[in-house]
């Protein structure tokens, strides 16, 4: 009986985050924030660098060889320092190919997308809440022909997993003949999103998609699960943190019980729940019959979590708290992403209630 | 991350179950006798085999064995799948068996610890008061030494089982001058005796569980003191580094979900079953992610205990969260019981399925839960001031 991590784990995740507070600066994050473009190619290199670009790809194509919990912790890690960049497109898109594609398409991309030669992303969502590989409906068969939506870092990425009709995945290359990006103005400005729209698109299918779309969506769930971990909790953090600073009537207003009640409501709501992302995901790698399940459950419930413990870190902040400058705003819309990206609690609860006969 | 039992836990696992089939049930003559004499005769066995009151030793008449949280879980486990009587729950085992074993006298170990983990004698905690609730240490129950007795004078509240119960552990001050903490002594007394009146208090759900107590020139042994004068609100807070229990409130909240599951199945609306309902369907997913938490979060600090490591402030939580399932689980169940929540718990029931009185008595024993030993608030400053820093309440520093 071992429910914890193991030192390589913990290294990792130690790594990460040093790197995030020494290269990804509250300062660096606010201009990415602010930017226009949203895309720190230097700072993506970084994270390549330190081995994010492959982690739970094979050795043989430059990879870790780990498992969904491994990058699931480092995703947990770039939560809790809102690192801005394509990390979790980049990290589908590597998955999908590993698992749904043939070995030659392996060979083409897996080493290019470990090595952060090319940005990888997956183009899955076709608006009113069609995220899931059953409800895909874009033709697939040779050329694509219609709009894909909400793709990470759609503006910049080289390299599209698409998800076609009847569950199957496509790749489609930057510049192939009828493929326009346009961004859009997404919520989170640490994870830029935009439309494809595909004309007689050339498109590539992966072969073994139909049983792998399905693992990719649910491996994306883990992923945002661990980010609204990490982030929830360090709101919790830097609430407290506020809290102790923050004077008023002469004393920190940590001293006050209203207050002090709310920030263990919110530190409650978080810390128990880290295990669900760690169980999800360790199903995902172990437990095969309980993999789609837990990985529902996880992303409804931690994206609710964190989306109400931003809501709860604004007022902990006070008038500050509502300000554009003060980053508590940057948690709150990456808690909007995570929440909103694949589908939102309800719909994924609903799909627990299915998959446990309910 | 593994969450099956190595090699050498499973064999142990097989030892416990093993030694189940053979023991449990009684057969023959041993399985006509009442209940608590067949579970009292089980339970002698396996203090022998080593499996119960593992943390006490043998003098005593516990089985004295290395500490192993692992091992400990394995034997709730096993003892639970085979509905066998494990260790003895209840105030005596759990909290006074480890305050004497750290701070006892020699002849207070051999006279109660043994009877009490064998529940020959049954015991009551006389500490909270009318006035001095969550802030306990203003207690003002007084004991004074005269001759070779104490005599105590005063009055307890809720005080669980004191209808039932043959001794209490008390909190009374005894140091007149002393300051505050500084004033109290840890007492033992009998519950037999004149100057003792126990009134039920009855609570909402129609039962009597707890009471007030009455000390009237009550007397005890100048030495069933334990501790020094002036020391019982340390000894009060003495806990031992012994087998914690971690995981086995979060199974408690698995296994009433589960039934609250099952009662969403059984239960009818419009003639198909409620779990067929959206909104329905959305509570119990809802609930779910908070009840699976729990039960990892149990996973994870049994292993951090296992390898004796710190399980951080999440070890803080876990009363206040199993309190908010509680009280989850009950608003679900009695919008499932429908009509049935006009009826008292023991009332019979037209065709409805048989545990609805029981979903109605929990909707208010979880209340219960959120007010005894600590209320949520009480939870809630310790989360906020022992587990993120925060200061301490202005009042409570004060005094």
């Amino acid at each position: 009986m071992n429910f914890d991590l193991t030192e390589e784990q913990e290294l990792l995740q130690e790594t990460v985050r040093q790197f995030a507070t020494n290269v990804c600066t509250p300062t660096r994050r606010r201009a990415i924030f602010d930017g226009k473009d949203g895309h720190d190619t230097e700072l993506w290199q970084g994270l390549i660098e330190i081995g994010l670009g492959g982690i739970a790809l094979g050795d043989e194509f430059g990879g870790a060889g780990l498992e969904l919990l491994d990058l699931a912790l480092a995703a947990e890690v770039l939560g809790a320092e809102a690192v801005p960049g394509p990390f979790l497109g980049h990290s589908l898109a590597g998955l999908a190919i590993a698992w749904a594609g043939s070995d030659q398409q392996k060979k083409s991309w897996l080493p290019k997308l470990a090595s952060g030669e090319v940005l990888g992303t997956v183009a899955f969502a076709e608006g009113d809440g069609r995220w899931q590989p059953d409800q895909w409906g874009l033709a697939g068969a040779g050329a694509l022909d219609g709009v894909k939506t909400h793709v990470p870092f759609g503006a910049h990425a080289e390299l599209f997993v698409v998800g076609t009709r009847g569950g199957g995945l496509a790749l489609v290359e930057r510049g192939a003949r009828g493929l326009e990006t346009e961004p859009l103005a997404g919520i989170d400005r640490t994870r830029r999103i935009a439309e494809l729209r595909f004309a007689g698109t050339p498109c590539e299918a992966l072969p073994f998609a139909v049983a792998a779309a399905a693992r990719v969506r649910d491996a994306a769930l883990v992923l945002l699960a661990a980010d609204a971990f990490g982030g929830a909790a360090k709101l919790v953090e830097l609430s407290a943190e506020y809290a102790k600073t923050r004077q008023q009537f002469g004393v920190t207003i940590a001293s006050f019980q209203g207050l002090k009640h709310q920030l263990a409501t919110m530190a409650v709501e978080v810390e128990p729940a880290r295990g669900l992302y760690w169980y999800a995901a360790h199903a995902f790698d172990r437990v095969p019959a309980e993999a789609e399940r837990s990985a529902a459950l996880a992303k409804a419930h931690l994206t609710q979590v964190y989306m109400q413990t931003a809501r709860d870190a604004v007022e902990a902040h006070g008038g500050i708290g509502f300000t554009w400058e003060c980053d508590v705003q940057i948690y709150f819309k990456r808690a909007m992403f995570d929440r909103a990206f694949l589908g939102t609690p309800a719909a994924h609860r609903e799909r627990a209630a299915a998959l446990a006969g309910w | 991350m593994d969450l099956s039992y190595s090699a050498e836990y499973e064999a142990f696992r097989a030892e416990v179950e093993k030694f189940l089939a053979a023991s449990w049930p009684l057969k023959g003559k041993e399985a006509e006798l009442p209940g608590d004499q067949k579970a009292s005769l089980l339970r002698g066995r396996a203090i022998e085999a080593g499996y119960l009151a593992r943390s006490i030793p043998k003098r005593y008449g516990g089985s004295e064995q290395a500490p192993d949280v692992l091992k400990a879980q394995i034997i709730r486990e096993e003892f639970f799948r085979a509905r066998a009587p494990g260790d003895l729950a209840g105030i005596g085992p759990s909290m006074l068996v480890p305050t004497l074993l750290e701070k006892g006298t020699e002849w207070q170990k051999e006279k109660f610890i043994g009877p009490t983990i064998r529940g020959e004698i049954v015991w009551c905690q006389g500490y909270s008061e009318p006035g001095s609730g969550s802030d306990l240490a203003s207690l003002q129950t007084r004991g004074e030494l005269v001759g070779d007795e104490w005599v105590i004078n005063g009055q307890k509240i809720w005080t669980s089982g004191a209808h039932l119960a043959d001794y209490m552990f008390c909190l009374c001050r005894t140091e007149r001058d002393a300051p505050k903490h500084a004033g109290i002594s840890y007492l033992l007394l009998s519950m037999k005796q004149p100057g003792i009146e126990v009134r039920p208090l009855r609570q909402m759900t129609g039962a009597a569980d707890f009471n007030e107590v009455f000390f009237t020139n009550a007397k005890t042994p100048a030495d069933w003191i334990v501790g020094k004068r002036g020391e019982g609100w340390i000894v009060s807070r003495t806990t031992l580094k012994h087998e914690r229990n971690m995981i086995g409130d979060a199974a408690n909240s698995v296994m009433m979900f589960e039934g609250l599951v099952g009662l969403a199945k059984r239960t009818l609306r419009d003639g198909k079953p409620a779990i067929e309902d959206p909104g329905i369907r959305q509570r119990l997913a809802q609930l779910e992610g908070y009840v699976r938490s729990h039960q990892y979060s149990g996973y994870r600090q049994l292993t951090k205990a296992a390898k004796a490591q710190d399980p951080g402030r999440v070890g803080l939580m876990n009363k206040l969260v199993s309190t908010n399932l509680g009280q989850e689980m009950a608003k679900i169940a009695l919008d499932l019981v429908g009509d049935d929540g006009l009826l008292e718990p023991t009332e019979r029931r037209l065709g409805a399925p048989r545990d609805n009185g029981q979903w109605i008595g929990q909707f208010m024993w979880s209340l219960g839960s959120a007010v005894a030993g600590g209320t949520a608030n009480i939870q809630r400053n310790v989360i906020g001031e022992r587990g993120l820093g925060l200061p301490r309440d202005a009042a409570a520093q004060r005094s």
